[in-house]
């Protein structure tokens, strides 16, 4: 407004461009953080999956290159990792969402007449967090160790054979994957069923729906922005994932996943082209897998 | 297309229904009966308990007692789902997710009924939106959702509609036109509607039949003549339309009527018109029944006469002028004078008689709030 005053003919161009400025302003530290630990670091992971190994033929030592052949042996040697990554994450997922949705119905439909109760539900949800994520998960693997209580009736009543240990198999890795990340199935998910007007029940009952009906096709669609956001916010990390399956924690050699490889080939075995080309395939299959399942559902306005 | 859609309605019967929230009960040993095929309105303030008698009769509430008849048929531990019975929502609750198609479409779905698609093209016409049924409900104004909620309902020919407050969304001026729609739409296809409203002018415009509930009871019944004509207690004279009340002692008592003293004025009732006739007994009339004089009338006993008094108040509202007038030892009197060039032209603080003929009196049951018996 102040350039007015000159007469200017273009008052509203240079308004434009002051407030284009501020704009810029707002946007730049955003902007130089996604610059600075976004596109570097993936412009760089991607030359490091093509590097070739130095002349030297030193351990560790490799030079810039186009080696496309680390792809190759990355997909050759780790496939039944990327694929147990995977299915891990997708039983996982599964798994989560069928726990968390009655709870998170629960917490936000059922339980609307006690917000007290709401409240210090939705608190107990996240208080696992308050504790290291490492250290919870060593809790487990010890409950479920070879002579704990746990496992000593398992063995009882007979969900493992005598000789069986849990600790180092799928079903722990699996068990350790819903566990940590079922908080993030459980908030978005509750998000969605709190804000879910009953009212639209109480009407397709009064259309001849039975409680299912309602269930499937009003409560389900209406709450599908928290379940695609609580998949994703689960599935994605848990492709990932390398504690739960590591050796270390609840997992053994036979169920290690893409991040176990990835820690491996990066920390022990300095294979870093080797290590990048499976993180640059993680994130092209995880790329992949969102955008068709975005579409599929139809909710790509949602995110 | 009418024609398919229309159906003989059931009729409606709730015996001593009772319910009980923590606290309170909002509906006390109710009974009621409405025939089949009648426009009936539920009328009373928020709280009164016609949305629970609604929601009991639709099946989202469970009575703590008594039993609930639809065609003579008990129901009342139906379920919603499986009740002849469709409601249109204050709130129209029409799916989010779904087209406008789709919604009216949806109860013909759950039944199974053929060609859902088409039927529910017809209810969409016969509320004349035949042509947004692939929008969705956020991108319809009030009036279109409202129209849409009562097609989504129709069309699944209920023996009984069920209408909660569905008008009060709406503008007025829309909603004078939703009230002639609706109307007319009621008889064409023949349903029973049980219409639930806080609105005395639609309760009144629209229904046969019309019940003025009072703290989850019902206080009067009748058709909408004969409640405005002859409301039988304070609640009713004062919820339906105005009323002037006087609270007397009975001074006289003859074969055909009854009057009391008040303030030294003689007030009459017809016997049949009245609902007491002993002791203290409250005595109305309805303002645009009296006139007044600027001098004192000749007047037989067919007429009640009091005053002189003075007004105190004018109010202009287009057809008629609202004269309030103070009259000493009896309290305050609203009287409406049509604007038709008849009425004397009087100012403010001038002195008047009011009178009216003694055939428009009514004799309540109860006294007003306020008022206490005289022994």
């Amino acid at each position: 407004m102040a350039f007015a005053a000159f007469g200017s003919s273009t008052p509203t161009t240079k308004g434009q461009t002051k407030s284009g400025r501020v704009v810029l302003a707002l946007l730049l530290p955003g902007l130089l953080y996604l610059v600075l630990f976004f596109v570097i670091p993936l412009v760089s992971l991607v030359l490091t999956s093509l590097e070739t190994p130095a002349a030297s033929g030193k351990i560790g030592e490799y030079v810039p290159g186009l080696d496309f052949g680390n792809y190759a042996y990355v997909a050759t040697k780790y496939w039944p990792q990327i694929a147990r990554s995977f299915g891990f994450a997708f039983i996982a997922t599964i798994i989560a969402l069928l726990i968390s949705y009655p709870l998170a119905y629960f917490i936000g439909v059922k339980a609307r007449p006690w917000p007290m109760l709401q409240r210090m539900l939705v608190t107990l949800v996240i208080a696992p967090f308050f504790i290291s994520f490492l250290l919870r998960t060593i809790a487990w693997k010890q409950l479920l160790a070879d002579h704990s209580p746990i496992i000593e009736w398992a063995h009882q009543v007979g969900f493992l054979s005598p000789s069986q240990s849990f600790i180092g198999s799928n079903a722990a890795v699996v068990f350790g994957l819903v566990y940590n990340f079922i908080p993030f199935m459980t908030l978005p998910l509750y998000t969605s069923l709190e804000r879910l007007d009953t009212r639209y029940l109480e009407a397709g009952s009064d259309l001849y729906a039975s409680p299912s009906k309602v269930f499937r096709k009003i409560t389900l669609p209406l709450s599908m922005p928290g379940i695609i956001s609580g998949t994703l916010l689960t599935f994605i990390p848990i492709a990932g994932d390398y504690v739960n399956a590591s050796r270390d924690f609840l997992g053994s050699s036979n169920t290690s996943m893409i991040g176990t490889m990835v820690d491996a080939d990066f920390l022990q075995n300095r294979n870093y082209p080797a290590a990048s080309a499976m993180s640059v395939v993680l994130m092209g299959i995880i790329l992949i897998l969102v955008t068709w399942y975005v579409r599929k559902s139809g909710t790509e306005d949602l995110l | 297309m009418a024609g398919e859609l229309s159906v003989a309605g059931a009729d409606l019967e709730l015996i001593d229904v009772r319910k009980d929230f923590p606290g309170f009960t909002a509906l006390d040993d109710m009974d009621l009966h409405i025939p089949a095929g009648q426009f009936f309105a539920l009328l009373g303030p928020s709280g009164c308990g016609k949305t629970t008698t609604l929601r009991i009769v639709a099946g989202l509430e469970t009575p703590t007692q008594g039993r609930v008849l639809i065609g003579g048929k008990d129901i009342t531990d139906t379920k919603p789902h499986d009740r002849p019975v469709n409601t249109v929502f204050q709130s129209y609750a029409l799916f989010p997710h779904m087209t406008i198609l789709e919604n009216v479409a949806f109860g013909l779905r759950q039944r199974k009924v053929e060609d859902p698609l088409a039927k529910a093209q017809a209810g969409l016409d016969l509320v004349e939106l035949g042509h947004i049924g692939a929008r969705r409900p956020q991108q319809l104004s009030g009036g279109q959702q409202q129209r849409v909620a009562l097609a989504r309902a129709l069309v699944n020919r209920p023996s009984l509609l069920l209408l909660d407050e569905p008008l009060g969304a709406l503008d007025l001026k829309l909603r004078r036109q939703m009230q002639i729609e609706l109307k007319a739409i009621q008889m064409e296809v023949g349903l029973t509607f049980l219409h639930v409203t806080h609105d005395q002018e639609e309760a009144m415009d629209m229904a046969d039949t019309v019940a003025v509930m009072n703290k989850g009871r019902i206080e009067q019944m009748g058709s909408p003549e004969a409640l405005y004509d002859r409301p039988k207690t304070a609640f009713v004279s004062r919820f339906l339309g105005q009323s002037n009340l006087f609270v007397g002692k009975v001074s006289e008592e003859n074969p055909n009527s009854v009057s009391i003293e008040v303030g030294g004025a003689k007030i009459t009732v017809d016997k049949k018109r009245a609902e007491k006739h002993t002791g203290t007994v409250a005595i109305g009339v309805r303002p645009e029944k009296a006139t007044f004089h600027e001098e004192k009338p000749n007047l037989g006993a067919d007429h009640v006469l009091i005053g002189p008094g003075e007004i105190i108040d004018i109010r202009f509202t287009g057809v008629s002028n609202q004269y309030l007038i103070e009259v000493p030892n009896i309290g305050e009197v609203t009287v409406f004078a049509q604007n038709v060039g008849k009425s004397p032209v009087v100012e403010l603080g001038a002195k008047v008689w009011v009178s009216w003929k003694v055939e428009h009196s009514f004799g309540l049951r109860d006294l007003p709030d306020g008022t206490e018996d005289l022994g």
